[in-house]
């Protein structure tokens, strides 16, 4: 194929950036070629880090930062942080290729977040897409035959470069147009980091993010245990992102089908969870110390009852004869007193 | 040049970012945009935001369990 740039310019790529080193790499490899490179990072509201950290008080003393937007800073490469929260929703929702090991529609994800980098590519006239993706280091979407199911599903084709396993793939159009030297790139395989390690020593990176994956909350066991839940107790799969958010939060313990508790851990949930009162019966312990609890879903005056006892477990009175609390239901407050539940009446199943 | 004010409060990283990288677009050069957060996280990332697109960063502290960055729209 010839190249389709007639008047060259400085080649422009853009880059899947995660905030792993992987992507990192691979930003850094292209950009070391003279490619003029931008980042891309996608904000679909199952992402890990940002959200713990701001929520717990365990998380709050740890350092607090965006990582993507750290590689890209460190990369010397802007950043644009984009939402798709509403249009990941079909992703999720109904992935054709299915899910992994959790509720994670990796390789409909992969195809959905290229495909997004195509998209933007075109409106802001660059010239293809990079990815730190290593073949055979994941087993849904990085493995030898699902390369090429994101190359066509994103629309992609051979506009799509994986700097680290190029060598490992037919060449690309920026690799046949020379816009990058093929034999600059990488042959990485498998699920040892210690190539992508060794990379990152020569290149000089010392600090990095966790080396692989982890930021998506889907790949979660607990996390998607409380999505499929969810959507089982509404009778469909539709959520919005307040939904996918309380899921992050808290202890969540369903008793009966119409309603469960969500019970905050700590100060900081507690702290959080007030910003939903508004729109949540919730319990307010009033007698001792104790977590704020948010009840989803309809609920007779026996379940706000029986959610007392059930919360009453959470606080200090937990020994104690009565607890009282604050139930607001429907809008309106009443004080309620209730005997905590011991624990083994709080039953295993009950807890998401 | 204006002077604006966003309210990123109640939201979580990275969504202060992007509602300041949206704000952002709709601005000039030299306008001056002040984002008043709750989560902690915007206290380093939004700065680094700017940093890496090429915008000033006037003030970023917290105050009061806020977060109050104030920012100047660089050179497009």
């Amino acid at each position: 194929m010839t190249d389709p740039n007639p008047n060259p310019r400085q080649p422009r790529a853009v880059a899947l950036i995660s905030g792993g080193l992987d992507s990192m790499l691979a930003a850094r490899v292209i950009s070391d070629q003279g490619v003029h490179v931008e980042g891309l990072n996608f904000f679909t509201g199952f992402c890990v880090e940002g959200h713990t950290h701001a929520i717990r008080n365990r998380d709050r003393k740890r350092a607090k930062r965006n990582n993507a937007l750290w590689v890209a800073e460190q990369l010397g490469i802007k950043l644009h942080i984009i939402d798709v929260i509403e249009e990941y929703k079909e992703v999720v929702i109904n992935p054709k290729h299915g899910y992994g090991a959790n509720m994670n529609p990796c390789l409909d994800c992969k195809s959905f977040m290229v495909g997004k980098a195509r998209e933007w590519m075109t409106a802001h006239d660059f010239d293809f897409i990079i990815t730190g993706e290593v073949v055979g280091q994941r087993p849904m979407s990085q493995r030898r035959s699902t390369f090429p199911v994101v190359q066509r599903e994103s629309g992609a084709g051979d506009l799509l470069l994986r700097p680290l396993c190029a060598k490992r793939q037919p060449p690309t159009l920026p690799e046949r147009c020379g816009w990058v030297d093929r034999e600059a790139l990488f042959d990485f395989s498998g699920r040892s980091r210690k190539p992508q390690m060794a990379l990152a020593t020569t290149l000089g990176i010392e600090e990095y993010a966790q080396p692989a994956g982890g930021c998506c909350f889907l790949t979660d066991s607990a996390y998607s245990r409380k999505l499929r839940d969810l959507w089982q107790s509404r009778g469909n799969k539709r959520y919005e992102l307040d939904d996918i958010m309380l899921l992050k939060v808290g202890r969540h313990i369903r008793p009966k089908p119409n309603f469960k508790l969500i019970v905050a851990r700590d100060a900081g949930e507690t702290h959080y969870l007030q910003g939903y009162r508004s729109r949540f019966n919730h319990l307010t312990m009033t007698s001792h110390s104790g977590p704020l609890t948010l009840l989803e879903g309809e609920v007779t005056a026996d379940d706000v009852e029986l959610a007392a006892r059930i919360a009453a477990r959470y606080g200090q009175g937990r020994d104690a004869g009565s607890v009282e609390f604050d139930a607001v239901v429907g809008g309106l407050s009443r004080v309620l007193a209730v005997q905590p539940f011991e624990p083994e009446n709080v039953l295993p199943e009950w807890v998401l | 040049m204006s002077r604006q004010v966003l309210d990123a409060r109640h939201l979580l990283c990275p969504l202060p970012v992007i509602r300041t990288q949206d704000r952002v677009k709709a601005l000039q050069p030299g306008d001056i945009l002040e984002v008043r957060c709750t989560d902690p996280g915007a206290l380093s990332d939004i700065p680094a935001w700017c940093r890496i697109n090429g915008h000033a960063v006037l003030q970023a502290d917290e105050q009061a369990e806020e977060v109050v960055v104030m920012l100047q729209v660089g050179p497009s």
